[in-house]
């Protein structure tokens, strides 16, 4: 994994971390939708505030290819990559 | 495992709120006494959640051209436009609308839903991105879920993060559409749709419209929010429903773009369904018709929206931001709303439970909906009722979080 997508990681987590009611473990490996206990409206409403940090925008059908932290990192530092 | 057991989380969530009382999603009236009451277990029931603005559902002279039709057409078309043909009434009604408008173009569909989902998933191919409000009614989701282009939220009611979402993208060759709604159904706030329109302009997008809740209800002859701000002319499609102000079922776009008609052979929403029953479009170009006739309706639903909202606001009642005729109640809990619903229903008050995922911010929600045929009578009795509950189950109504954030 570059050093790019780790830093991605661990901002997500970071900014997970404040949004969830209640506190977990967040690794590359964590389910968005199966461990967070996140429904579909939230983990786009999350998605939002990502885009922010990282100034991309991800299209929802890319949102929808992703299943865990580290798909997520993968995603945006491709989207990040073309910009 | 059966094919149905992915969704036994969505069945214990069902039977829970079910078991609670009566079930929210099978309340059957016997018989409807006027468009704001009905007979519910024997007992009368004022109708507050059920999208009849202007109450036309009973307009005698929508009955007898619906009569009239039923008759001479028959019951149905059983078939769709392009393979069984459109009848007289169908391209009449497209007329009328794209008169009512002042636009070239209009096509009529068999729902609201469709209108939606055909007109937005047709208009963005891959090449292109579609911008829709997080806040956005199912049938847009749906639309962005069947189209092959890109689709981006933005966030509710925030023309600025559109701008800056926009300005992300502003290399990108694609065309780019944005959709919005006039009024939204959960709270009843409004789209800041001057706002919008000049991001629009900015960004050289197309702009998309839903004013399904704002037919007949806004504008100076009720076309809607972009004719209540002025900005019509930089609204490039217009959906609509027939389901609320015009009292029936369909739907339908206007728009002024060349060659729009090329959708009817590439929207396969509008293609591959059977078209409006001629009673239903003969009811519909009548009730149109007096929408048009008759102001003095919107004025008379206003005045009951601002009574409502007003009435439910003074007794400590958190409503949504805006004056309109869906004022949304919002209460702490999903049990509270639940059982609220249940003892207004048992009082004689209709209205829609509206609970999360459906709901914006998960907030559980009393809807209502208000018509011009709600008497200042039944107005006031849905205020007292609203009380009552609120003092037989101890809620504090003044310590009710606030539907507007």
């Amino acid at each position: 994994m570059t050093t790019d997508v780790n830093d991605i990681v661990e901002t997500i987590i970071a900014a997970l971390v404040k949004t969830l009611p209640t506190p977990v473990t967040v690794t590359t490996e964590t389910s968005i939708t199966r461990d967070l206990g996140l429904d579909s409206l939230a983990v786009m409403d999350f998605v939002m505030v990502l885009e922010d940090k990282f100034d991309v925008s991800i299209p929802m059908e890319r949102i929808a290819e992703v299943e865990t932290i580290g798909d997520l990192a993968r995603t945006i530092s491709e989207l990040r990559g073309h910009a | 495992m059966t094919i149905l057991a992915k969704y036994t989380k969505l069945r214990e969530h069902y039977h829970r709120i079910a078991g609670a009382g009566r079930d929210p999603f099978t309340v059957k009236f016997d018989a409807m006494l006027s468009p704001t009451e009905g007979m519910l277990n024997g007992r009368r029931t004022i109708l507050l959640g059920t999208n009849n603005y202007l109450g036309l559902t009973f307009d005698q002279s929508c009955i007898d051209k619906g009569v009239e039709a039923l008759k001479s057409f028959g019951t149905g078309t059983t078939g769709s436009r392009i393979a069984n043909g459109s009848y007289d009434g169908h391209a009449a009604l497209e007329q009328e609308l794209a008169k009512f408008y002042g636009r070239e173009n209009c096509m009529v569909f068999t729902t609201g839903y469709q209108a939606n989902l055909g007109i937005i998933s047709t208009l963005v191919g891959k090449d292109d991105l579609l911008f829709l409000d997080s806040d956005s009614h199912a049938s847009i989701y749906d639309a962005a879920k069947m189209t092959p282009a890109q689709v981006i939220r933005f966030r509710h009611n925030d023309p600025e993060d559109l701008n800056k979402r926009l300005r992300r993208v502003a290399d990108h060759p694609g065309n780019k559409l944005v959709v919005v709604e006039g009024i939204y159904s959960m709270l009843g706030d409004v789209a800041p749709l001057k706002e919008f329109a000049q991001v629009k302009r900015e960004n050289g997008v197309y702009l998309l419209v839903d004013e399904a809740h704002s037919m007949g209800v806004l504008g100076d002859t009720g076309r809607g929010l972009a004719q209540e701000v002025g900005v019509e002319d930089d609204v490039d499609f217009i959906v609509g429903t027939f389901s609320k102000s015009l009292g029936a079922v369909g739907g339908f776009c206007v728009s002024d773009l060349p060659d729009f008609d090329v959708l009817r052979v590439a929207c396969r929403p509008y293609m591959f369904t059977a078209s409006l029953p001629p009673s239903v479009i003969a009811t519909c170009l009548r009730s149109l018709e007096r929408m048009q006739e008759e102001p003095g309706l919107r004025t008379k639903l206003m005045a009951n929206s601002k009574r409502l909202y007003e009435g439910l606001r003074n007794k400590g009642f958190q409503v949504g931001p805006d004056v309109n005729p869906i004022v949304a109640v919002s209460l702490p809990s999903i049990e509270l709303a639940i059982t609220f619903w249940n003892r207004l229903l048992e009082e004689g008050l209709y209205l829609n439970l509206a609970l999360p995922p459906a709901t914006p911010n998960s907030q559980s929600l009393l809807r209502t909906s208000v018509s011009a045929a709600h008497t200042t009578k039944q107005i006031d009795t849905a205020i007292e009722l609203f009380g009552k509950v609120a003092r037989q189950l101890n809620v504090q109504p003044a310590l009710v979080q606030t539907a507007a954030e």
